[in-house]
């Protein structure tokens, strides 16, 4: 028998995604791709002639390989459609999408063309920073749901929230219009105070006059408007009998205005104007540059978005879309195949298939009879299943979690940040030494006493302390966003550096959580067509697996079909006979290793391979665990059972810790028993499983492999191919911490400086205006470069380890 | 030399036209997408390379 040409193992990459095609390749035309999916995505593209989304950006499209099918029919329902349509007439409507798929040029413009596909659509804009995507729509030509799905077909699938849909401007406005206004303000000012230091003629008193009203005009905007904060927060920290870095900045700022004013208004001096306003612009700065937050990924989401939005419910014998959170005790519902149940309930009328994977961990899908209670959140699989509500959303077993006191209490008080720490100290000894330097005045020259405690005061203001923070962390922050690491805030690097103990989840996160289906074995394309509608007709797991992996079109009805209970199923196509199951079904003679179960497949009675079903590790874990174990304790809880415990011995030392069959409750405990016994717990996991242990953790880590979809809340979301990193990741923090130590002294050493001209009397304006910013800059050069400098290294480094085997 | 005062007068009066123009142009939110726009003006507006089929059917 002729066989096609066999897979040949090439580095080749699919013409759509850019993933390499190991397994297969699928041609049209010249063209070459990973699976079905892709190749679709390019045919509609072509028959509408807007394949230059393949020449702006080389393999931009989005991999249909893990993307799980959804329905949008739901968007149609009028009530659903009224909260997510922003604007709606006859003709003409507005729709905003979150579509976290957009990453690329190609994206920008294929969406922007939308037009070209749906004559339905007038017009689409993307706002490529914050993912979203703007449509305007004739709606008696194309419905809502059909735009979402029209996204979804080309790899674009919109996520859909009821809160936060309509847009809202960012907090981040308001930082920056103080920004520009203390910016605006110090650069006058600036100018204006040149004359001064350049010397004037006595001739030109009248002038000199002018500019120090004018600098004191200027200045009432920069303390009043844009420095508000500072004394906001050094009230406050008052109130709560807690010294932070913002009372010292603040004393400090109020003694440069009232001295400067004090100068002016006795034409004593042209005061420190421009020093003020400089060290509110740089302290805004600062803090613009802590404040980078990640658009598009959201760290606090709960239950209500990993739930759908709408499910069908029978209301007077007919199916309707409903809100799930009207959903009550007794309430008929229908859940399709993908779809995820949302409350506890009973099955009504059939088996099913459930897949809790992302729920308790466990990786394989759970058989459920006609009759059995089940618990909300898993995912259908499989023909169509009605369900009897048993439970509102808000109390099932899986949402109580949320009822923990752990999600009710503010994270930051339980904490001391090293900046407060240290501005305590600080402030401590800028009151003690600015006293004995009063007292010590007091007793030679009383007329200079408030001159020179003032000028303490002034030089004492902890600008270039202020700034350390957030440039050293801030700019490590955006070293471990290039790196797929995002960070919530930049002070999550503080508690990372202090990290003794590591917890991993197994499902999702030592392992993929999605299983992967290999075939060994030869199969033309045209057969694996047939495989795959002999597959779809099954609703059995495994067939839905193999057939959701070759997503062939169906081309050749079945004739005839017959279901083998645990042996395998067999059809006819054309005058083919296929058989799929085990191997004793299909008449397999070989060997068969029973380490991994198998999936056999026969034609016309000829076996021709089989399909191998399991969840792979990550790449790298093994050595990630090996050396993460060599610093720390590490340990593994997971919700599935023991039977994989055999496999994780095998990458985890024999001194960690290995907990099956632990709840959602179980390893939130288990995290908090840590933490009582002095550990510091870092939590990686990524299902809503683990929830209640990453929020309880010091450091929650939400591993995710498409940065789109739902991640629990947590501290910080790490890509899943960067997971072998992280043990870097926790020292280039305490690197970030030593940089931190050094900046601290740098300021501190400027501070002496400035202090020793302050006690003796000698600041003059001028050298308060040279010292003070020459002190934050050297600090945030500092901090900036020392930063680059060790990620450098470190990165650097790994990529020598890692591309050594190769060579 | 006391030209100079009305100038400074005027140079930040202009000063204060562009600084109003910055918050303007920010709170209209014309910062929130940086990239968009700069490759937005690279695209080609290409004309239809066929008129749809079905509009010409239309037509007779």
């Amino acid at each position: 028998m002729e066989l096609a040409e066999p897979p040949v193992k090439t580095k080749t990459k699919c013409y759509h995604c850019g993933l390499p095609c190991d397994d297969f390749i699928i041609a049209s035309g010249e063209n070459i791709f990973c699976c079905y999916g892709c190749k679709a995505v390019y045919e509609i593209l072509n028959d509408n002639n807007l394949c230059d989304y393949y020449s702006l950006d080389q393999t931009p499209g989005v991999s249909l390989r893990h993307v799980r099918e959804e329905s949008f029919l739901f968007l149609d329902e009028p009530e659903i459609n009224r909260k997510i349509v922003s604007f709606a007439s006859d003709d003409f409507s507005r729709v905003h999408f979150f579509v976290p798929a957009i990453h690329c040029i190609s994206c920008i413009w294929l969406l922007e063309n939308l037009q070209r596909l749906n004559e339905g659509v007038i017009r689409s804009e993307v706002n490529f920073s914050g993912k979203k995507i703007t449509i305007d729509f004739n709606r008696s030509k194309i419905s809502l749901g059909a735009i979402a799905r029209l996204l979804a077909s080309l790899g674009y699938a919109p996520v859909i929230r009821l809160e936060g849909q309509k847009s809202r401007p960012s907090a981040n406005r308001f930082l920056i219009t103080k920004l520009a206004i203390a910016g605006f303000c110090f650069g006058n000012i600036m100018l204006l105070s040149f004359p001064e230091y350049l010397g004037m003629d006595e001739a030109d008193h009248e002038l000199k006059e002018v500019f120090s009203y004018l600098n004191l005009l200027l200045a009432l905007p920069v303390i009043f408007y844009s420095g508000q904060a500072y004394f906001i927060a050094a009230w406050k920290s008052f109130k709560q009998q807690q010294i932070n870095i913002d009372v010292p900045i603040a004393a400090g700022l109020a003694a440069l205005f009232v001295r400067s004013a004090y100068d002016i208004f006795t034409h004593t001096g042209p005061g420190y104007l421009d020093s003020l306003s400089g060290l509110v612009f740089l302290l805004l700065v600062g803090r613009w540059f802590q404040s980078k937050t990640y658009e598009s990924l959201a760290f606090d989401r709960d239950y209500k978005s990993y739930f759908p939005l709408a499910i069908q419910k029978k209301i007077n014998e007919a199916w309707k879309s409903v809100l799930v959170y009207d959903l009550v005790k007794g309430d008929l519902i229908r859940v399709r195949n993908m779809e995820i149940i949302p409350a506890d309930s009973f099955v009504k009328g059939t088996e099913a298939y459930i897949d809790y994977s992302f729920i308790t961990g466990e990786s394989k899908p759970v058989h459920v009879n006609a009759g059995d209670f089940i618990y909300g959140g898993g995912r259908l699989i499989g023909q169509p299943v009605e369900f009897v509500v048993e439970k509102k959303i808000s109390q099932g077993h899986l949402t109580n979690l949320w009822n923990n006191e752990v999600f009710h209490k503010k994270e930051e008080s339980r904490y001391k940040k090293i900046i407060d720490r240290a501005a305590q100290k600080f402030t401590w000894a800028v009151m003690t030494l600015s006293i004995v330097t009063a007292l010590y005045w007091y007793l030679i020259d009383p007329t200079q006493l408030w001159l020179v405690f003032t000028s303490v005061l002034m030089v004492a203001c902890p600008c270039a302390l202020a700034l350390a923070a957030p440039f050293t962390f801030g700019n490590m922050q955006r070293v471990f966003g290039r790196h797929g690491f995002y960070l919530k805030n930049a002070e999550v690097i503080e508690r990372l550096a202090a990290i003794d103990s590591v917890v991993f989840d197994k499902t999702g996160t030592v392992t993929y959580g999605a299983s992967e289906v290999k075939f060994n074995g030869l199969l033309t394309n045209e057969e694996l067509g047939w495989v795959t509608t002999l597959a779809n007709a099954s609703t059995h797991p495994l067939s839905m697996l193999i057939s959701k992996f070759i997503s062939y079109p169906l081309l050749r009805p079945l004739k005839s079909f017959s279901e083998i209970p645990s042996k395998g199923i067999e059809g006819v196509i054309g005058d083919h006979t296929i058989k799929i199951g085990s191997a004793s079904f299909v008449g397999f003679q070989g060997e068969d290793s029973t380490a991994n179960s198998k999936i056999y497949v026969s034609i016309d009675s000829i076996v021709r391979g089989n399909f191998t079903v399991e969840l792979s590790l990550r790449k790298g874990i093994g050595e990630l665990i090996k050396k993460l174990s060599a610093q720390m304790q590490v340990f593994l809880l997971s919700g599935d059972h023991e039977l994989e415990e055999k496999r994780m011995k095998t990458i985890f030392p024999a001194n960690a810790d290995l907990y099956f069959n632990q709840t959602p409750l179980d390893k939130l405990h288990f995290v908090s028993n840590l933490q009582q016994n002095g550990f510091r717990v870092m939590m990686v996991g990524d299902g809503l499983n683990d929830s209640g242990a990453l929020k309880q953790s010091d450091v929650g880590i939400a591993i995710t492999d498409d940065t789109g979809v739902f991640t629990p809340a947590s501290d910080a979301i790490l890509k899943g191919e960067e997971l072998p990193h992280l043990n870097q990741f926790i020292k280039l923090s305490k690197s970030a911490m030593t940089i931190l130590k050094i900046a601290f002294g740098i300021s501190f050493f400027y501070n002496i400086i400035t202090l020793s001209f302050a006690v003796s009397g000698n600041l003059s304006p001028l050298v308060a205006a040279v010292l003070m910013p020459l002190s934050s800059m050297s600090v945030v050069g500092f901090s900036t470069l020392a930063v680059n400098w060790v990620s450098r290294n470190c990165f650097r480094v790994d990529s020598l380890e890692t591309s050594s085997p190769h060579i | 030399m006391s030209i100079i005062i009305p100038l400074i007068f005027i140079s930040l009066a202009i000063a204060l036209i562009f600084l109003g123009a910055f918050i303007w142009t920010m709170r209209s939110g014309q910062y929130d997408d940086t990239y968009g726009p700069s490759v937005r003006m690279l695209f080609e507006d290409k004309k239809k390379i066929k008129p749809t089929v079905n509009a010409s059917k239309n037509d007779s």
